[in-house]
């Protein structure tokens, strides 16, 4: 009798010390870690422990079908069957779009080819190969699709910036690009010519977006 | 009549231990209280393990935006850990051979994740929005510090419920200007009251009737 009724102590205080005491320290944790992963958060579930899933090759989501080629590929055609590297935007580039570019020309490019496009960002600045200026002969004869290209698909040791800028920001960063060379070449006529605008349209900002970029980056 | 077991001396006593076990009782639970918001249990100023020393303070004062690695910060509730080609955009070529790097290249020829130790970890009960404070006047540096100084990653700020309150609850002595967000050395106290106010009615922020207060917001 005696025996069997420490028996039961025994059992009574190893069930609050093993079981009784951790799950109220397991609720606690749980909450805190719940059974469901946060982005790009670790798992053994998979064996590469991506708990993200790449798209199974050949899937595409809806509203992702990609046919304009123009928007996607900055080609065009020609003739049927035959493309060329796109002479135009595949949408209308306004003072907005121009803003936009110059913040993200600043965050993504400027790195490497400087804030005025001449090839000596801080990166080359620091020993990364030379990144070439846009100011010569030859990029400023070359069409808005050549640029959306290598921004999209990378070029020499550039790598493709595809995954790290949306494509209609591509496109923006392009303009803003065609702007910096525009600025570099700018003469006093063109200046007249703003200051004439501005003066008959004080408000009207929007086509007369690019000289106006000249002075900041010299 | 039985016998008195206690003396007149042992009132005092009796007293006394009913305060003690008051006093103690709030005591304990006010160091619980400090305990759980201590730089002990909240993990601040800790350098955790990563695969890579990796040096914010390096990359930043190059001039490197936040937003070069962290892309989705501005569109999405997570600011996004960058993919290891992010690191081989310039690395392809700098200290190519250095062996600090290592990790990076092997990750890069093998495909497989680099898994780096998340430093801002809040409770899976939290649905932080990176978008919605970065577009709305919250600068990096009001939650993540000085990380621009920080040559090893590490939480400058505790992070509990009360320490976003502060914010939630006054908003004005938080708010930046939409071109400062991504300036870590900005101080939104170089503005007057008047001026970060004004920023709130430009953001829309809206404080009437709790609407920044309310559980829901941030719990759901």
């Amino acid at each position: 009798m005696k025996r069997s009724k420490s028996l039961l102590l025994l059992v009574g205080a190893g069930l609050l010390l093993s079981g009784g005491c951790k799950p109220l320290f397991d609720i606690r944790k749980a909450m805190y870690d719940q059974e469901k992963y946060e982005p790009l958060e670790a798992t053994d579930f998979f064996g590469d422990r991506r708990s993200a899933r790449p798209l199974i090759e050949g899937t595409v989501a809806q509203g992702q079908l990609k046919l304009d080629d123009h928007l996607y590929l900055g080609i065009e055609e020609v003739e049927p069957g035959e493309f060329t590297q796109a002479k135009s935007y595949p949408f209308e580039i306004t003072a907005d779009d121009l803003a936009r570019g110059k913040e993200r020309f600043e965050i993504y490019c400027s790195v490497c080819h400087g804030l005025s496009g001449n090839g000596n960002g801080m990166v080359v600045r620091r020993g990364y190969k030379w990144a070439p200026s846009f100011h010569s002969e030859k990029l400023r004869g070359m069409p808005p699709g050549y640029f959306f290209g290598v921004i999209s698909n990378g070029y020499g040791d550039m790598q493709s910036y595809a995954h790290q800028v949306p494509v209609e920001d591509r496109w923006r960063i392009t303009a803003y690009i065609q702007t910096l060379q525009r600025s570099q070449f700018a003469t006093e006529q063109d200046l007249a010519a703003v200051e004439e605008a501005q003066a008959a349209a004080p408000a009207d900002e929007e086509t007369h977006a690019s000289p106006e970029h000249a002075d900041e980056h010299h | 009549m039985s016998p008195q077991l206690f003396e007149r001396k042992h009132n005092v006593w009796s007293r006394l231990s009913l305060l003690l076990a008051v006093a103690g009782a709030a005591g304990f639970l006010g160091f619980m209280d400090i305990l759980h918001r201590s730089p002990y249990v909240r993990y601040t100023k800790v350098r955790r393990e990563q695969p890579v020393p990796f040096s914010h303070k390096h990359h930043s004062n190059l001039g490197i935006d936040c937003r070069y690695c962290h892309i989705s910060v501005e569109k999405s509730a997570f600011a996004s850990v960058p993919a290891t080609q992010v690191c081989m955009n310039c690395h392809n070529l700098m200290w190519k051979e250095a062996p600090m790097l290592e990790p990076v290249r092997d990750s890069w020829e093998s495909g497989e994740s680099l898994e780096w130790t998340r430093v801002h970890d809040l409770p899976d009960f939290v649905y932080f929005n990176h978008s919605i404070h970065v577009n709305n006047g919250i600068g990096c540096a009001t939650c993540h510090g000085r990380v621009d100084q920080m040559p090893l990653m590490y939480k400058e700020k505790p992070l509990f419920m009360l320490w976003c309150l502060q914010c939630h609850r006054d908003p004005a002595e938080f708010v930046r200007p939409a071109d400062k967000i991504y300036d870590m050395a900005f101080d939104p106290k170089s503005l007057s009251r008047e001026e970060r106010e004004q920023l709130l009615e430009e953001y829309e922020i809206d404080t009437s009737n709790h609407r920044l207060t309310n559980c829901a917001i941030c719990h759901r």
